[in-house]
């Protein structure tokens, strides 16, 4: 009785296995025959939230009718799209496309992980060379990022010119504007200086403006751009609130009109023009000497391949990143999602289309990579900065020796 | 007639043979689900996590499986590390800060509830809500009430003139701690609540009687009777309290993330941070086992509390 259910069991099991082994024979045989036969790849992605998650799609849908493939996307919060990478890469179920946030790109490169783009015939030619040192490792283009973002200095027109206030140009003009616009209930200024890898990006703009290098961090350069958020913070301008505050949290505080500038970026839009009282404009950010030029780092994700056995999957996910990357789609996404083109060539066209960007599309052009110079070493150097921030904020070290505790010295 | 006695005698001494086998087959069935449970979800992470505090587990491993063995240069790297004394001062401070709260006032509270007065099974059933909470919202909400300048814990202050400016709960490196300690002792107050009130439930009546005649009353009562009865589930209660508190991770994280300029970093948030932050999972392994022989010293001293106990 009992050996008769084993046997039906095991004859089950046996029809399933032949099944799969059947199907999985079908699959690998054709696509070794002809590229064509890769009816559908897998993408991840972590735009989870709407109006991005809807609009990114259109995108891979336009790109995936084109390529006559079907896709299964899923998209994961953003804060755990590595560890879900990590999972994936230890059980080998890595997707075909993998979107990863560009600063990302260079150490999941370093892991062997992903296949270099430029040996399936895609290039970077004509895209800014931020993006291009941040996607690439060891010479070669493991990304390509269809569009970027930045940050500047948002202000709030009415309360400027209630205040008799001029955006500001220079730091010391930035200094005696927030003064002037801070008053009970209402901060001068509101940014992001917590201590995560966000606090440290919103201080690059001020670090790399005034000629400071994330590869010798204890130069007077980066001492005086962080004496400015603790000259802000010090004189009551910004809240001292700002060492827990997220970008999310200064833009909650901007559009409920307690801070009259911040630094942010533009995926802040969207969520901006549910105010409509609140009426801002956007500059580059300030300078500390007037012949310096503004350099704000550049954030926006890239679309890369894991390396893959299947060899014509491979290519054809290639395919389906040199599609996203197209001209056209760099534009609709800029547009759709108040992000910018990568490629210099449409940058000016778009600042034409979309005025509410011409800040953000001058800022991108001189802008950086946050890996550009210490490829996957950057993590460490991100930690010191918010660590001294954190440090020179709290009044535990002054500007000049914050960055020296904070490595470690 | 004789062989046949003999045959079937020696038939049932088999049978009953082969039946004990049986029984005791049975019993190792029954004791192989719990096993099996046991080893996959407590003896493999366990096990695992030691190894891997061995090992130079980072990012690379993870895509190519190579973790070379380092021995125990991941617990000296975490162990100097300019963080870990700072780390090990607050994690002992958040523990018995948060302890020694939460006993007293869920102590106080448990006698007060012991009686009864009207409506006191509601109010008893109220104050398990903090536990009824998930921690990342009750951490969310207290972030917002702890806020430096619109938070309605200053403001409400600042309104009855009890203070002048307004206090950086989670701004100061000097304050952001006792901030982060007032909530865990917030949240750990119904556990110790509930289970002293039992405690409390459990002392026959008869004794105060007794007491009462022999002119034990009030704080007397309390020293005399109440306490020594209820020493057992006190230790209990303070063990478990050890336990669970030492390795909080979830409150501070939706506080304060660590900071202030690391003012609330504990042994766990380190741990925390090195393996999911840095991916230095090695280094997080070595910090979180340091964790776990903290407790399990703690769980040693509970084990030889109970067992005494019992002899008693």
């Amino acid at each position: 009785m009992i050996s008769k259910r084993i046997a039906a069991a095991l004859a089950g099991a046996t029809t399933v296995s032949l099944l799969l082994v059947a199907c999985g024979d079908n699959g690998g045989g054709q696509s070794s025959t002809s590229g064509d036969s890769v009816k559908s790849l897998t993408i991840l992605d972590y735009y989870n939230n709407d109006p991005d998650k809807s609009l990114v799609q259109k995108g891979l849908d336009s790109c995936a009718s084109k390529l006559g493939i079907t896709i299964q996307r899923e998209t994961v919060p953003g804060d755990t799209l590595i560890q879900k990478v990590l999972q994936q890469a230890s059980s080998k179920t890595l997707p075909d496309v993998l979107m990863l946030d560009n600063p990302d790109v260079q150490q999941i490169a370093a892991t062997g992980a992903l296949a270099p783009l430029n040996d399936m015939g895609l290039n970077s030619d004509g895209v800014i060379q931020g993006m291009v040192d941040a996607t690439s490792y060891e010479g070669k283009l493991y990304g390509l990022a269809p569009v970027t973002n930045t940050i500047a200095l948002f202000y709030n027109k009415d309360m400027l010119a209630e205040a008799g206030v001029q955006p500001p140009k220079t730091w010391d003009e930035l200094k005696a504007a927030a003064k002037k616009l801070t008053k009970p209930g209402r901060y001068g200024i509101a940014f992001n200086a917590n201590a995560t890898y966000e606090g440290s990006w919103q201080f690059l703009p001020a670090m790399w403006t005034n000629g400071g290098d994330e590869t010798d961090l204890t130069s007077p350069q980066v001492a005086e751009a962080l004496q400015l958020w603790v000259d802000l913070v010090k004189s009551g301008s910004a809240s001292k609130s700002v060492i827990n505050w997220t970008q999310g949290d200064a833009k909650d505080q901007f559009a409920a009109g307690k801070a009259a500038m911040m630094v942010n970026g533009p995926w802040q839009i969207p969520a901006l023009e549910k105010t409509p009282n609140v009426k801002w404009d956007v500059v580059t950010f300030p300078l500390n000497k007037p012949d310096q030029t503004p350099v704000a780092p550049l954030g926006g994700e890239a679309w890369t391949v894991p390396l893959n056995k299947d060899q014509a999957k491979q290519q054809k996910a290639a395919d389906f990143v040199k599609c996203l990357n197209s001209d056209e789609n760099e534009l609709a996404w800029a547009k759709a999602r108040f992000t910018l083109p990568t490629k210099t060539a449409l940058l000016d066209q778009y600042a034409k289309e979309v005025p509410s960007m011409k800040a953000f599309a001058e800022q991108v052009k001189t802008a950086r990579a946050r890996t550009g110079k210490l490829g996957d070493k950057w993590p460490d150097a991100a930690k010191v900065i918010y660590q001294a921030i954190q440090l020179a904020l709290t009044g535990k070290a002054s500007p000049q020796d914050a960055f020296k505790q904070a490595s470690g010295g | 007639m004789v062989t046949l006695t003999r045959t079937t005698v020696a038939g049932r001494a088999k049978s009953r043979g082969r039946r004990h086998r049986g029984e005791t087959l049975t019993k190792v069935l029954f004791v192989l689900p719990a096993a099996v449970a046991m080893v996959a979800l407590f003896g493999y992470p366990v096990v695992k996590n030691l190894l891997m505090s061995l090992q130079d587990y980072g990012l690379k491993t993870f895509f190519t499986g190579v973790a070379p063995w380092v021995g125990l240069q991941n617990y000296s790297t975490v162990v100097t590390d300019k963080l870990f004394s700072d780390a090990m001062v607050n994690t002992a401070l958040f523990t018995i800060g948060s302890i020694s709260f939460q006993f007293a006032i869920g102590l106080g509270l448990a006698l007060f509830f012991h009686k009864k007065f009207p409506l006191s099974g509601l109010l008893r059933s109220l104050l398990l809500l903090p536990w009824l909470l998930p921690l990342i919202v009750s951490s969310a909400t207290w972030r917002s009430i702890l806020e430096q300048d619109s938070g309605i814990l200053n403001r409400s202050l600042m309104g009855l003139h009890l203070i002048n400016d307004p206090v950086p709960w989670l701004n100061s490196p000097s304050v952001a701690l006792i901030a982060v300690i007032g909530v865990n002792i917030w949240i750990g107050i119904p556990f110790n609540v509930t289970l002293l009130y039992s405690g409390l439930a459990e002392i026959p009546d008869e004794l105060y009687e007794a007491g009462q005649l022999d002119g034990a009353t009030g704080w007397r009562a309390f020293f005399y009777i109440t306490w020594p009865n209820l020493r057992s589930v006190a230790s209990v209660v303070l063990m478990l309290g050890v336990v669970y508190t030492i390795k909080v991770l979830d409150i501070i994280l939706g506080l304060t993330g660590g900071g202030p300029a690391n003012a609330t970093q504990t042994l766990a948030t380190q741990s925390y941070e090195k393996s999911f932050i840095d991916f230095k999972f090695g280094q997080g392994a070595a910090l979180s086992n340091i964790l776990i022989a903290l407790s399990f010293l703690f769980a040693i001293f509970y084990l030889r509390g109970t067992r005494r106990a019992v002899d008693e």
